[in-house]
């Protein structure tokens, strides 16, 4: 310890602190301030003791009152579940093609889809349901397999060609590399583009137009327009799946495309299968 | 040299009882205070049904504010900020001028340790014989005393809590639950707080409060300068101290009128010192005093300290008003009024009806089977009036765009209930052909208005295309 200075002035003693020739003085504290340091000190050892404080090797101290955030959690998360019972069984039974926007059960409904989907559908189709190449746009007018929220619930459900589900929506295009020849390939091609596009081999897609009844038109319909029973797309629109360029066109007929859903219905409950369902309609797409 | 100790007790203050102009100011303006805060929620006001009778109402649980003929939404928070930044400037203007005018009248903590102190006058007398029984042993009078003066504050203190909750909800209905305890816990919380805060504050810990825990005077510190008005001693007059007889001695005869009555304890004829809060009573004390022994007043009183040169020479000080009137407070006066003014028009600007319009941007456009091109968006319409109102929407753009509403049917109408937000989405959709469908961004408006009185409101946004 340094040799204690005084303050002439005032006959306090300084800290030895000095700037600018200004000195600090040891002025005590008030004797209040000091219970009060004392006071949080006394609190936060009582603190430590009722509640999780320590943190030890393989978790924390539990505390003398068994307070946890987990259960104080779950107890909330159960009291949830009870208050919305009725809307739940409300949900499951309902006609929700019925609902008005402004209706409670609809609200409900939206509300609990959006975070079904946004836990488990926005992987593949996108946190804005826009999807993306080889996963549908749930917001457009185009549906494989039917917009309307019945349908939709049972394609959310059983899911498309997924082996686990027997209901699973099913269809499978043959890859017709192995049927047709280059040439024929390149004409029906080129008859697909002519369905959407103004510029075109005029003569090329008319022999087009012979593989293609002979080969698509069983399932895509005579003129292209698709089929829903089969989830055939409708190749005379302007959405594509895939993608609508002359390539693009080439590999799926050659390859084919092999698109699977998983069964929804096996992993979440019927009423969070109707609401992801009553949310995409909601979308603007539905029917 | 003894060592100091780690902590020190606080030295009791015994203000003694003060009269004249600035004791008179204080307790108008103690009056005028404590009457503006007990008695604002009491204050009725007639909004029509479904909303609330109270003209000033803090209603947080549905997020309005309510000021007599005002009514805030929280997104038009601003005019709380606003205010909140012309009280701000209002502090520095004051203090640049006045110097701690707010500590010495206005400060809660000076207007309730007033009242404190008052009260304990009353019940334990003046200085001396407060002073007497604070020395005094603890027998059945002293008991006496301070259980009737303790009991006192508590029931001020309580009083002061009770009128806070009545600014959150309505007063009246609160009371009467209070009363048969079936308010809510938190007003009762809230009550218990305040009581104490303000029994332990006014009661116990007073000018603590002003030296330890308030930042204030720090910052106030800044505002001031030596143009400032400030109460200040007349050392050149005063000194030497010394009684009226003596030859050569100052107008001070060491009285000490002015310490015995400073709340703050401390002594202005040491100079400026950061625990004054220029409640100005040492200024009543002494000229009291200065006029029964035949001297002029004002040796202490509101002056700047850029005088004391001039006055110390015998020549006049630069009158009040060129203190006053300085670049710094011209400029605080200006940012206040151009704030003032501003929050003013945009009172009046403001539109009973509001929309908000927020484009959906996942994703920024949706492509139909027809190669129309759509963009969503979310539109929020807010009715402000009292009653349920049909909003019609419509949009105006250069280019060809549809407008649809989702569960609309082909209808543009919308219900919104009395006071209230209802959330909308809105399609607008351009036809492949057009050229909107392909540009990068497209301007448009949508509106909204009111179906039966015409009143509109729009906002801009834009409409993305497809570009190839």
């Amino acid at each position: 310890m340094s040799e204690k200075k005084v303050d002439e002035t005032t006959g306090v003693e300084t800290t030895g602190h000095s700037w600018d020739g200004i000195e600090e003085l040891n002025n005590p504290l008030p004797r209040w301030w000091l219970w009060t340091l004392y006071a949080t000190i006394i609190w936060g050892i009582g603190y430590t003791i009722l509640f999780p404080a320590w943190p030890m090797i393989s978790g924390a101290t539990a505390g003398v009152l068994g307070y946890s955030t987990r259960a104080e959690v779950a107890a909330r998360i159960t009291e949830h579940q009870e208050r919305n019972s009725a809307l739940v069984e409300e949900l499951i039974s309902a006609d929700l093609a019925a609902l008005m926007p402004s209706n409670d059960l609809h609200r409900y409904g939206v509300a609990r889809g959006r975070s079904v989907f946004q836990a488990q559908c926005s992987q593949c189709h996108g946190s804005g349901a826009a999807g993306a190449k080889g996963y549908p746009n749930l917001l457009d007018d185009d549906w494989l397999w039917g917009g309307d929220i019945e349908n939709i619930s049972l394609t959310v459900a059983h899911g498309v060609r997924n082996d686990t589900d027997p209901d699973a929506r099913f269809s499978e295009m043959p890859a017709f590399a192995e049927i047709l020849g280059d040439e024929e390939i390149e004409s029906v091609v080129e008859y697909v583009v002519s369905l959407s596009a103004k510029d075109f081999d005029t003569a090329l897609a008319a022999s087009g137009q012979r593989v293609y009844a002979e080969n698509c038109a069983a399932c895509h319909g005579d003129d292209a327009r698709g089929d829903r029973e089969l989830g055939a797309p409708n190749l005379a629109d302007a959405i594509w799946l895939y993608g609508g360029d002359r390539e693009t066109l080439e590999e799926t007929v050659r390859y084919s495309r092999y698109g699977v859903m998983p069964a929804w219905g096996q992993r979440l409950s019927d009423a969070d299968v109707r609401a992801v369902s009553l949310y995409i309609h909601s979308l603007g797409g539905g029917e | 040299m003894t060592t100091p100790s780690l902590y020190a007790a606080r030295e009791p203050i015994f203000p003694r009882r003060v009269s004249g102009w600035f004791r008179r100011l204080k307790w108008w303006l103690m009056a005028a205070t404590l009457g503006i805060y007990y008695l604002t929620p009491w204050i009725r006001w007639d909004r029509g049904p479904g909303l609330p009778d109270q003209a000033v109402l803090v209603d947080l649980a549905g997020r309005r504010f309510y000021f007599f003929w005002i009514e805030i939404w929280p997104h038009e928070f601003y005019f709380v900020a606003g205010l909140l930044i012309m009280a701000g400037l209002g502090l520095f203007l004051f203090t640049s001028a006045l110097g701690r005018v707010w500590c010495g009248y206005a400060c809660p903590q000076t207007v309730w340790t007033d009242l404190f102190i008052l009260v304990e006058r009353w019940i334990e007398g003046d200085r001396n014989a407060r002073v007497r029984l604070h020395h005094a042993k603890w027998n059945a009078r002293k008991w006496r005393l301070r259980i009737t003066k303790w009991t006192v504050w508590m029931l001020i203190g309580l009083a002061t809590g009770g009128a806070w909750v009545f600014y959150f909800t309505d007063a009246p209905t609160l009371l009467r639950n209070l009363l048969n305890l079936t308010a809510h816990p938190v007003a009762y919380v809230t009550i218990a707080i305040l009581t104490l805060t303000t029994f332990v504050f006014g009661g116990f810990m007073r000018e603590q409060v002003c030296i330890y825990m308030c930042p204030w005077p720090r910052i106030q510190a800044a505002m001031m300068d030596s143009d400032t008005i400030t109460v200040a001693y007349r050392e050149w007059r005063g000194e030497p101290r010394g009684k009226k007889r003596i030859e050569g001695a100052g107008d001070c005869i060491d009285c000490m009128a002015c310490v015995n009555v400073c709340p703050m304890g401390i002594d202005i004829r040491d100079g400026q010192q950061m625990e004054c809060i220029t409640c100005a009573l040492c200024i009543d004390a002494c000229d009291d005093v200065m006029e029964r022994i035949g001297r002029p007043r004002g040796l202490i009183d509101y002056l700047a300290l850029s005088d004391e040169p001039a006055e110390r020479a015998g020549e006049a000080p630069k009158p009040v008003w060129r203190h006053i009137l300085r670049p710094r407070t011209v400029l605080y006066t200006a940012m206040w009024s151009a704030i003032g003014l501003g929050l003013l028009y945009a009172l009046f600007i403001r539109s009973d009806i509001e929309l908000t319009v927020s484009p959906v941007r996942n994703p920024t456009f949706v492509v139909q089977s027809d190669g129309a091109i759509r963009n969503i968006y979310d539109v929020r319409l807010r009715n402000k009036l009292g009653e349920a109102r049909q909003f019609h929407l419509s949009l105006t753009s250069d280019a060809v765009l549809r407008i649809d509403l989702e569960g609309g049917d082909g209808q543009l109408n919308v219900d919104v209930p009395a006071d209230a937000t209802v959330l909308q989405r809105v399609y607008v959709t351009a036809r492949p052909q057009d050229e909107a469908a392909t540009a990068h961004r497209t301007d448009l408006r949508l509106w909204v208005e009111d179906v039966d009185s015409g009143e509109r409101a729009g906002r801009e946004t834009t409409f993305n295309g497809r570009v190839q």
